[in-house]
Formats: structure tokens, sequence, C-alpha cells
């Protein structure tokens, strides 16, 4: 076994220190040792996009990096969307009232690449949304209402004035 | 008969469920975490076929981290042979012990600080394998000489009969027409987003088994699971996660369960085996039919069907452990909506070096929907009838219902020339077919599709052995309960049975309770039961949710209100029966000042046994057992295979698909359907259901398949191979209408529909594919029509 790595990482606002092995994966970082299991693994190959987290701004398949990759970079997971009051992101407010989730494993993988959709382009054609979302496998839903839910969701942040999500959770 | 005016029954009442799922808080099996946790990985079988002469576990045990490595033979101490349904002697394990069947069977597992660790012990152990000749084609199988996968039977053949009901020969005899087709399903499997797992933990001090997992059946048949660990059935706990998808393949984890159960006797500690996809995918029981169909269909001149012939060669896999399982299934409706007075139906069930079917939504009814509307489309095309003519002719009438099929089964109502005419009217027919016109003289190919067909809901376990004359375990019953307690403060508490699948059983009860109290659903508190608190449930499965679920709540309702009434009559003294509830308030008929707020009557309830009437017990809750509403036996002779399958939908499905005749390709541009559940008690949520069916229904006609090689090598071992549609894969717009010709049978009148997208999408699209393709003459008789096979198809054609 390779010696650990020491490893500092910002998640969803707050420094977090680790110590890992250099093969240890993002999601099992995040999972394990953060706790953060709204991240969650469907493949470990990379195809199904439910690990997708972001990792400084930029959506990644958390399932193909390395928790050492993330030293000294931000990531962001569906925990740092919502409110801790209870209060949901208006992105998440939108997959519900659409119905854009049936079993929900999916979903937080969906969540992640509609946030970095909506920051890159706040008014997106359905095209947009589904050339988006067309790496993500969701076995559920048929993907109708989870297109019904980005508009929803972009229509709802560009009429509101949406601070940009404060990071401090966790 | 006035349709009752509802409150919450019928509306788009919003999930329960969703806003901690989308917090990212839900608890799924691998979220699961105990002090002094193992982690599982299993070693698995490269060959299709193979003695195990010995294995060398040594090094891998002496990996960091590293707690025990199993073998099959040293789990047996822990836990049995896996149960089996089938009656023939067909003895599978957890863990091969000296034999391996299919590429994929665990050969040995291991149970480690962490995966990591035991997945690099995995790699440190020592198989010597004796390789043995595979058989990957079940025609090949059945041959004498074919290696054959079980010493305890006499041949690959594990099961064949033939069925008869009605008079078989005498329709043929009479008919004017016979039209004939081989038909191919290949095989596929559910692959849901999330593998199954669970996490085990044995006490050895008050020799109990406590158990978390994704599967279903805990408070149906728990003895199951208790038996395979060898526990008393009344000191093993099964806890429900969250299930992150199922379609079938999440009922009885029996493999999982063995090896976490036999993982954590052995080591005194807790133990998770979470399947990663690679084990999901080689190893699950997730895999629907694999099926050569060799169909015949009688009909006179002007287009009345007489009687239908189905021989079916079904490639089962290594092992037979749900026995005919998805043939039991087919046989609810195998002559579809159409009134065929005599069927033939003969299964000859095969065993090879794959990995063994399970269940896989649809469950066998969905390849009968496709033999079935294969040789309609052929009849229409060979009578010169308009296939939509010779539907409308065939079907059963509305004043024809409960209509008794001839295999014994029995369609509670429904209106089918209804539906299609419906689905006619709005499926922009004429359009297309300019387009379609239009476009072929650019050489570029449009299709349109029709399919019409039953989507059966609400299982009976019958079905599950009524093949066997002389059935291991007959059982006949397929409940689901659920409690309901209003607490001394007035606050609805209401506790499930099954586990939460993606559907959306929270809702739904609280949508029933809502209506029965006249209270705001989201008022009402949901939990799901353990096995050892909830009641009898069968669960999710077979389209059978929300049906039995809605009776459940409803009569755990009518109880408790019974009770709220007798206890507030005493209270406000008067009689029961002139009481009424309104507004959350019991209240004296025609003396609404003479009430008590829900609340009061349950704090009294609970807490002043000395103002309740003498002969009540304290406390205002009930659980009720909602049994199946319509069951019935087999006949001894097996001529009447009884009422198994009664509340029965329907669907008419209009797709349009483009197909290039250069790359093979088919892009779905338009899809309509046409869907009658009866009673739709959530309409987006029922919505949700048909077009994410749709979505994997579009998976069976163009993408999904298990290939494995002449030698048993499985290529589609990831998701790179065996492919899932993605958002490009399911047209932009697909349109769901719900009509609504309501169950005589069931609660509210509700029939399931959960199954329905994923059992009629493939037959339309086979339809719109060999409509799109009709100037080449292609006939479409096989799914999924992948793009090699359409090009080779239409080179077939002209080379004719």
């Amino acid at each position: 076994m390779s010696p650990k790595l020491q490893i500092r990482v910002t998640v969803n606002g707050q420094e977090h220190d680790g110590l890992v092995e250099p093969r240890r994966l993002l999601s099992d970082f995040l999972r394990e040792d953060l706790g953060l299991t709204g991240t969650h693994v469907g493949c470990e190959h990379g195809v199904c996009g439910a690990c997708t987290v972001l990792l400084d701004g930029q959506s990644v398949r958390s399932c193909l990096l390395f928790a050492v990759q993330a030293n000294g970079h931000t990531v962001m997971t569906v925990e740092g969307l919502a409110a801790s009051d209870g209060s949901l992101h208006p992105i998440q407010a939108a997959f519900w009232q659409e119905h854009g989730l049936q079993c929900g494993f999916c979903t937080p993988g969906f969540l992640m690449t509609t946030y970095e959709l909506l920051q890159a382009n706040r008014s997106p054609s359905d095209e947009d949304i589904r050339a988006a979302i067309s790496a993500n496998l969701c076995r559920c839903t048929g993907y109708q209402n989870i297109v019904r839910s980005v508009r929803a969701a972009a229509e709802q942040m560009s009429t509101a004035a949406v601070a940009p999500v404060a990071n401090a959770r966790q | 008969m006035a349709v009752e005016e509802r409150t919450w029954v019928g509306k788009s009442v919003s999930r329960r469920e969703d806003p901690s799922i989308l917090a990212g808080r839900g608890t799924y099996i691998d979220d699961v975490k105990l002090p002094g946790l193992l982690h599982a990985a299993v070693l698995r079988s490269p060959h299709a076929h193979a003695r195990i002469r010995s294995i060398d576990t040594t090094a891998a045990q002496r990996v960091p981290g590293v707690v025990a490595v199993m073998t099959g033979p040293e789990a047996l101490e822990y836990v049995t042979a896996m149960p089996a349904f089938c009656a023939e002697t067909v003895v599978q394990h957890a863990i091969a012990t000296d034999r391996v069947r299919f590429v994929g069977e665990a050969v040995a597992a291991v149970a480690a600080t962490s995966r990591y660790a035991a997945e690099d012990a995995c790699q440190q152990i020592k198989v010597n394998y004796e390789p043995l000749s595979p058989v990957s084609d079940p025609h090949a199988a059945m041959q004498s000489g074919a290696p054959k996968l079980h010493d305890t039977l006499d041949s690959n053949v594990v099961f064949e009969r033939t069925l008869r009901f009605g008079d078989v020969d005498g329709a043929f005899s009479q008919a004017q027409h016979n039209v004939k087709r081989s038909l191919r399903w290949h095989r596929m499997g559910a692959q849901p987003i999330e593998t199954a797992g669970i996490v085990a933990s044995w006490d050895p001090f008050s020799e109990s088994m406590t158990v978390w997992s994704n599967t279903n059946m805990y408070n149906y048949i728990p003895w199951v699971f208790a038996n395979l660990l060898k526990v008393p059935t009344n000191r093993l706990k099964m806890i429900p996660c969250l299930v992150g998808g199922s379609f079938g393949s999440k009922h009885l984890i029996t493999k999982c369960f063995a090896i976490a159960g036999a993982l954590t006797k052995a080591t005194g500690r807790p133990v998770k085996f979470i399947e990663d996809r690679l084990d999901n995918l080689a190893a699950n029981d997730n895999v629907g039919p694999d099926r050569f169909y060799d169909a015949e269909l009688a009909l006179s001149d002007d287009g009345t069907f007489l009687g239908l012939r189905l021989h079916i060669v079904d490639d089962y896999g290594a092992y037979f452990q749900f026995a005919h399982g998805q043939h039991g299934n087919a046989l609810s409706q195998p002559t579809g909506p159409y009134r065929i007075g005599a069927l033939e139906y003969g299964i000859r069930c095969v065993l090879t070096n794959k990995v063994q079917q399970g269940f896989f939504r649809g469950a066998g009814s969905d390849p009968g929907n496709f033999a079935l509307e294969r040789l309609v489309d052929a009849a229409a095309e060979e009578l010169h009838i308009d296939p939509a003519e010779l539907r409308r002719k065939n079907f059963i009438r509305p004043d024809e219902f409960p209509y008794k099929t001839p295999t014994g089964n029995v369609y509670d109502s429904g209106n089918y020339t209804r539906v299609l005419d419906r689905a006619i009217a709005e499926g922009r027919i004429e359009h297309w077919r300019n387009e379609q016109q239009r476009l072929r003289k650019e050489g570029r190919y449009i299709g349109i599709g029709l399919a019409s067909c039953q989507e059966r809901s609400t299982y009976s376990a019958t079905e599950w052995w009524f093949w066997y004359d002389k059935p291991p375990f007959p059982l006949t019953t397929t409940p689901e309960s659920v409690k309901l307690s209003i607490d001394a403060f007035g606050g609805f508490l209401l506790t499930l049975g099954c586990p939460f699948w993606g559907n959306s059983p929270s809702t739904v009860a609280a949508q029933v309770v809502a209506e029965e109290f006249g209270v705001d659903p989201n008022t009402i508190a949901i939990d799901y039961a353990d096995s050892q608190s909830g009641a009898l449930s069968a669960g999710p499965g077979g389209s059978r949710l929300t049906v039995m679920i809605s009776g459940a709540a409803r009569g755990a309702s009518r109880k408790v209100k019974d009770k709220l009434f007798r206890v507030a009559a005493h209270l406000l003294e008067a009689s029961a029966s002139d009481l009424e509830l309104v507004d959350g308030s019991v209240r004296v008929q025609g003396a609404p000042t003479r009430s008590m707020s829900i609340a009061d009557v349950a704090l009294k309830a609970h807490l002043f046994k000395l103002d309740i009437p003498a002969d009540e017990e304290s406390g205002l809750s009930a659980t009720f057992t909602y049994d199946h509403p319509y069951t019935t036996k087999p006949s001894d002779d097996r001529t009447d295979m009884g009422a198994f399958y009664p509340i029965v939908s329907h669907a008419c499905h209009v797709p349009v698909v483009e197909v290039d005749p250069e790359t093979g390709l088919v892009s779905v541009l338009e899809y309509l359907a046409v869907n009658d559940c009866g009673t739709v008690m959530n309409p987006k949520l029922l919505e949700g259901q048909v077009v994410g069916g749709i979505a994997q229904g579009i998976g069976a006609a163009l993408l999904e398949e298990y290939v494995y090689d002449e030698n048993g090598q499985l290529a589609t071992s990831t998701f790179m191979d065996y492919l899932l549609p993605t958002a490009y894969d399911v047209p932009p717009a697909v349109r769901v209408i719900h009509e609504e010709t309501p169950s005589p049978f069931t609660e509210f009148g509700v029939k399931g529909g959960g199954e329905g997208g994923r059992m009629v999408a493939p037959i339309a699209l086979a339809s719109a594919v060999e409509d799109a393709l009709r100037p080449f003459g292609v006939r479409i008789d096989e799914l999924p029509m992948t793009p090699q096979r359409i090009v080779s198809w239409i080179d077939e054609s002209k080379a004719r």
C-alpha cells in the first residue's frame, strides 16, 4: 500500500483536510471521508454521471478523479445547493415542481450539471439543455421532466434576483 | 355512475419524497454506516463453464486490512444454498463451490476494512480452474451431447410443457388464413443506476441478524432470507433504505444477501457488500426473457382472429432460481386485447452458460406483446386490411367485461376502441403520412408505428407456480399493508410495509388518507416499516403498488375513522351514524356546534381511558392488510389458470421514426401514448412512469442487449457496451394522454401503470421501423433493431 498523502480540499465553501492513498477516488473521499453521501456512485467508469460534482466550477466525474487531484481546489456537491434551514435552491425546487426525479439516485449528478449550465447560460434553449444533460443517465424518468425542470429553473433564476449560491454549508 | 368529487385523489400532488432526496439527504444502502463496518468485494469467474479444482487464499489473507476470505464451501457453514422457486433440483450457491456456470459467477468473497483492500485481496486469490466446454446458444444446449450444466438434470431443458386452452385444433382447421412468424426477443436487463447492496450485522450474543438493504419482500417472505442465513425467522430484522431504481431486479437479492451474511457471521462484524457496476451487469438477476418464438395466428377471410399458437424457446441462463418466472406472467395476456378463443402456448426453458433470468419490467408479457402485435400487423398486410381496422374488429367490446381470456385470467374492464381512436385522432398521422411521401422522394425514410397492447397489473403470486402440477410452495397471498395512527395531538402517521423504489407510495398513500379524512396530505407523516414492525406487504412490482397501497390506505383509514367516530359519538353523546367529518372536525350532522376536532378526540382516545367507551382500547390506530382483490386458483388440470392478473390497463402507442438505411440509425421523432390505467390517482406521477417506461422501451427497441459470444464470454460488461438510452434517444416531446376506464375490482377503480411504457413502446417502434422500411420490403421480427441488424435486413431484402 502506497504511503498516504495529505490533501486539503475546499468543499461547499469549507476546507477539509484528508490523508488519502493516491488511488483513493474523489467520490469515495467525498462520500466516506467527508460524509457527503449526496454524491452517488453508479458505474465507476464515467458513463452514468451520477457522481458529477463541480471542480473549480466545472463538472467532473468524481469516480474518474483521485482525491489527490482535488488538493488545493474547490469542489461543490449537491449538499452545497440548499440552505441548511431547508429552503431548496431554485434548481432543486424546479425539479420538485416538475417531477424531475423518481428514485433520485441520478439526481445529484443532474443537479450539478444543471447548475453548471445555468451559470454559463441563463436562458438555455431546449437544445442547449439536452446537450448539457446528454451525458447523464437516468433510468427512471425518460428525461422529459428533467428538461422541463431545467427550463423551469432557468426561468425562475432569470426572473428572480438570485444571489450567487452561498457556499458556506457543512 | 357518477364520479365522486375528490379533493386529493386524482390531483397531481407534488411528491413527499423529493425535498430530502434533492438535498442529497436520502439514505440509500451505500450511505449506511456502522461502527466497525467491513467492506466486501467478490472475485468472479472469468470462465463461462469450469470446475474449480482449488482455491489458494493465503496471499489474499495477508493483504493489510483483510479480515476474512471466504470460498463457496466455507460460506456453507453460515448460509444455505440459494432458495429456489423451482421444483427441479437446480442447485445454486451465492459463492460457487465446485463449478462455475457463467462468466461473473462469484468464486470467493473478501471482507476488509476498505473496499480497496478487499479488491486488492481478490486479486491475490489464486483459483485453479479446469475449463469445461461452455454452451451459450440455447438451441445447441438442447442437443444431446451438449455440455450439461447440472448433473442433477437429465439435460439442459430444465422444463418444457405445452398448455392448450379452448379448441385450438378446431380454430386452426376452420381458419381460412394462417399467419406465421419466427420472432426473436434478445436478453436485456434492468440496469438501475443504483446497484444491489446489503449491510449485514450479526450479533452472536443475541443470535440475531440485522440487515439493511435495497431488497423488496422483507414484509412478505422474510423467512426466505432468514432460512438462507440460517437464522431463526423471528431473529432477522430487515431494514429498508431508499432504492435507486429496481425495475424488477431488486425483488429478492439473495446472492448479495448470502455473501454479506456469511461474512458477518464469520467475522462477527457488520459487513457491507455493494455490487459495483461490473458485478451488477454480470451477476445480478436483473435479466429479462431471451426468447425465440414460433408464432401463428389463425383467422378467417374477413379478418376475425380465431386461434393463436405460440411455441417458445427461452434461454434462462445457468440457473432456474425463479422457475418460469417470466412465463407465468406471460400467461396473463397472450391473446392481448383481442377476442381470440383458442390458445396453444408451449415453452422450453433451456439452461446455458449465462447469468440467470430474474425479472425485468414487463416480466415476460413484453415479448408476448411483441409476438402478438407482429402477427396482427402481418395479418393486416397479408389480408390487405387496415391495421387499425383489423384491431377494432377483433377488440373485446366494452360490454364483454369482465372478460375471461382463454388462459383463465380475467380482464376487469376496458374500452380499447376508444383508446385506439384517440391515438389515431391525436397522432398527427395524416401529417406524418404526407411527410413520409415527401421525404421518400428525397431518399429519407419516415415510419409511423401503431401498437395496441395490454398492460396487466397487480399480480397474484399464483403465477409463480402454476406451470407445475405439483408446485413446491403454492402460495396464494399477495397482500399489502399499511398502519395509520393518529397521535394524542392529532398528528397523522402512515407507516408503509413496502420500500421506496422510485415510484411514489408515500405520495399516493397520503393522498388517499387525505381524501378519507379531509386533511391536507402534507400534514401526514410517512414512515417505512422494517420486517419486524411491518405487516404483510409484497411491495412494488408487477405494476401493483398504486392499486394495493390505495386499497390498504383506504382500509386503514376506514378502521381508524370508525374508531374515531365511536369515541367521538360517546364524547358528543350522539350516535356514530349521525356524525360526519368536516374540515378536520367530527360533528353531528345538522348540529354543527356539537363538534370536536380530530385532535381533541385523539387526545381522549390516547390518554383519557375513563372518558371513552369501556370496551375501547386506548389509542387511535389501525393496521390494514389489503389482500389481492381478485385471485382464484388454477384448475388442477391447468386448463384454467384462474384469475391472477385481472386488473388490466391498456395502451395504444403511435411513434414516428426516421431510419437511415445507410447507417441503420433510428431517430425517434415524435411519440404519442394513449394510456388507460383506470382511475388516475396522480396524473403527473403516472405520466412520469409512462415516459420512463417508454425510454426503457426505446432501449429495448434499439439499444439494449446482453451479448455473449460462443464461449459464453460477456461482451456487454460495462455501460460502454450495454447501452442505456440518453436524453438524445428520447424524443423531445413524448405526449401521454390518459383515458380512464375504472376497474370494478379495486378501490377508486385504479389500475396499475408502472410497466406499461416498456411493455408497449418496443412493439410500437418495431411497427414504426417496419413502416419506414416498407419500400425495402423489410419485416421486423427481432429486437433490438441495432444499426447492424437494420443494415443487414435491408441488404438481405435487396438480395431477394
